[in-house]
């Protein structure tokens, strides 16, 4: 039951990443100056006289602009539109009344539609970056299980290392390594290079573990005597067994990941302004006046939430080995 | 037992060396230094050349890490560019801020994570222990930089607490009962998802021991549950948060770092952004060879801890 609740919060996030552009009803740069900090519009379906209507908002006027306080105009109907002009959704008034399911931002932006564009960089971000993650951990643990010896000690006395540093700090003091500002692409590939470096010691520890007792298992020295060499015993017999931990752990790398990119964005050092991701975002709601604009937090409920589907579907996971207990 | 520790202890002085090293290394190699930055675009050649020969920064990389390292020796961390001081004196209030807030945070999380997974580990099936999971399965997914954004909002909401720095007004003088205040929104900022994290590990190690023949035995003899559970039990299922207490100084920092930054807590995370940011080598340097000795601490302590709870951890 939970797990399946985990799975359909990580299917949403993940379709709001894939379906974005369709979804969302405006790009991440369309800025409205007259709605800087505007709250959310709700869809209504009740009009003032209480009779029902297609889904319709009611308009935002500024009510005193120095506070940004808003009043909803309820004399003005602004029905919404289906599947126009390659949205899903959009308000019939684009200009006097856009459609902004979850407020604007300090420029004026659709935060919805930068959520769900910001689900894709965040995303596909930790995703890649875990992949990378995989790909080092395997190898280093692969090889090390496998060796022995020296080139065991060697390997994983570095990995003790790395796995003891706070996280963050070396994210941040190999991001420091280039200038403050980059380009959007060399943020996007350099913090991927960071992030599969700072995990990949995490997999390697338990790849190595698990190739190193499986070595010595009677199948893996079956293949040996047919004369299977080391690399096809490594790739068709061992790294396979180490399947079931390199799930889990991405499990565990992925929200790692996009709390990291929140954290560096959040400071400056992540992407820069234009580009929307869950940490750009997160990093409006650093304003003192948080307070007036909870909207502004929706990125950290998005990250919330596809934490909280992973570890739901990880949880179900562990419980499953059934303990027997008498208490 | 000692020669265990010895090692351990030269573990950790190779640890604080390289990293302190690292970083001088990795702030140095980076495009720009401290004269760029603090000039601007509209600096001119002259007067960057000129600053950079004030402040040393024209000599060789190898040169400047050599006189750094000697310095290190006796403790003289180099001068800080932004702040005109020397390093060793502007880190030590940092770090002790830092410090303030993570052993709270620690402390917190122990003494409620612990029980609430003994008790939900005991027992697999009801109400509290639902209820316990349950609230720490949405904590997991909460890292320090949500909860801390969080209570920043509802403290801003409600104004239940103060948000921001470490204490009312300007004045200089500490007063106790401020300080706690203030301290109640970074700390747990910090503490819930540790606690949560504390509370999952406990619950798992007390299934595990509680499933074991030997408790099984001492019930059947007729010892009390409860003495079978607190005392017996308890013993054996430590094992797990004493090997993860190391590890969680890491996480400790990196979430402190987090938590420091939102709550404008000052301490050593916003420290180390802020001579990042400015490119002030020393002062980068000086932070995280600091940062890099709390870390030492924690994993000596935890191994200690783990050498006491399990003896097989000493070989």
């Amino acid at each position: 039951m939970t797990r399946r609740l985990g799975l359909l919060l990580v299917l949403i996030a993940v379709v709001a990443a894939v379906t974005a552009p369709i979804l969302a009803p405006h790009a991440t740069d369309d800025k409205f100056p007259g709605l800087l900090n505007a709250p959310p519009t709700l869809p209504h379906v009740i009009d003032e006289s209480g009779s029902w209507r297609a889904p319709f908002i009611y308009p935002w006027t500024l009510a005193d602009r120095l506070v940004q306080r808003y009043e909803q105009d309820r004399t003005i109907r602004v029905p919404l539109v289906w599947f126009s002009g390659g949205h899903a959704v959009g308000s019939s008034g684009e200009a006097r009344a856009p459609l902004l399911l979850l407020g604007a931002d300090s420029y004026g932006r659709d935060v919805f539609s930068r959520l769900l564009f910001g689900a894709r960089v965040s995303l596909g971000l930790s995703i890649l970056a875990a992949l990378g993650s995989v790909m080092i951990g395997g190898l280093v643990g692969a090889v090390a299980g496998y060796a022995g010896g020296t080139a065991d000690d060697v390997l994983m006395r570095g990995t003790d290392v790395v796995m003891v540093l706070p996280a963050m700090y070396v994210a941040l003091a190999l991001r420091s390594v280039l200038p403050l500002v980059l380009a959007p692409f060399t943020v996007f590939v350099f913090l991927g290079l960071i992030f599969a470096m700072v995990g990949a010691p995490f997999i390697s520890r338990g790849v190595r573990g698990i190739v190193r007792s499986e070595r010595g298992l009677e199948y893996a020295v079956a293949a040996a005597s047919l004369g299977a060499g080391h690399v096809r015993i490594l790739a068709r017999h061992l790294l396979p067994a180490t399947r079931g931990f390199i799930a889990v752990e991405m499990t565990m790398l992925v929200p790692a990941f996009i709390v990291g990119e929140a954290t560096l964005s959040y400071v400056g050092l992540g992407f820069p302004e234009p580009v929307s991701s869950w940490g750009t975002m997160l990093h409006d709601a650093s304003s003192l006046r948080i307070a007036d604009f909870p909207w502004l937090l929706s990125p950290a409920v998005a990250i919330f939430l596809f934490v909280l589907g992973l570890n739901l579907v990880l949880q179900d996971g562990r419980e499953g080995l059934g303990y027997e207990r008498p208490l | 037992m000692l020669i265990y520790l010895l090692r351990r202890l030269a573990f950790a002085v190779a640890l604080v060396f390289t990293v302190s090293s690292a970083s001088l290394l990795l702030t140095r190699m980076a495009p720009g230094d401290y004269a760029t930055e603090a000039l601007g675009v509209g600096g001119g050649r002259a007067r960057v050349e000129e600053m950079r020969a004030r402040y040393g920064l024209n000599r060789p990389i190898v040169e400047q890490y050599r006189a750094w390292l000697a310095g290190a020796l006796h403790f003289d961390f180099g001068r800080s560019f932004a702040y005109d001081r020397p390093v060793a004196d502007l880190i030590p209030q940092r770090a002790a801020n830092t410090a303030i807030l993570a052993v709270t945070a620690l402390a917190a999380a122990t003494l409620v994570g612990l029980p609430l997974g003994i008790v939900s580990g005991a027992r697999s099936r009801g109400t509290l222990t639902a209820l316990i999971r349950t609230g720490s399965i949405a904590l997991l997914s909460m890292p320090p930089l949500l909860t801390s954004l969080l209570l920043v909002f509802i403290a801003a909401r409600t104004g239940w607490f103060p948000i921001g720095g470490m204490r009312t007004g300007a004045s200089s003088s500490v007063d106790i009962v401020d300080l706690l205040r203030h301290l109640v929104v970074p700390a747990s900022a910090l503490a819930l998802p540790i606690a949560a994290m504390f509370e999952r590990l406990q619950s798992q190690a007390m299934r595990e021991v509680v499933g074991q023949p030997y408790v099984l035995a001492a019930l059947a003899r007729g010892v009390p549950r409860s003495r079978v559970l607190w005392r017996d039990a308890l013993k054996a299922a430590l094992r797990p948060i004493a090997s993860v207490y190391g590890l969680v100084v890491g996480t400790l920092l990196s979430g402190s770092f987090a938590v420091e930054i939102i709550t404008t807590w000052p301490g050593l995370g916003s420290l180390m952004l802020e001579a990042l940011r400015a490119r002030d080598v020393y002062l980068v340097a000086g932070c995280a060879a600091t940062g890099s000795v709390f870390l030492a601490c924690g994993t000596l302590l935890s191994d200690a801890a783990l050498a006491l709870v399990d003896p097989r951890a000493r070989e």
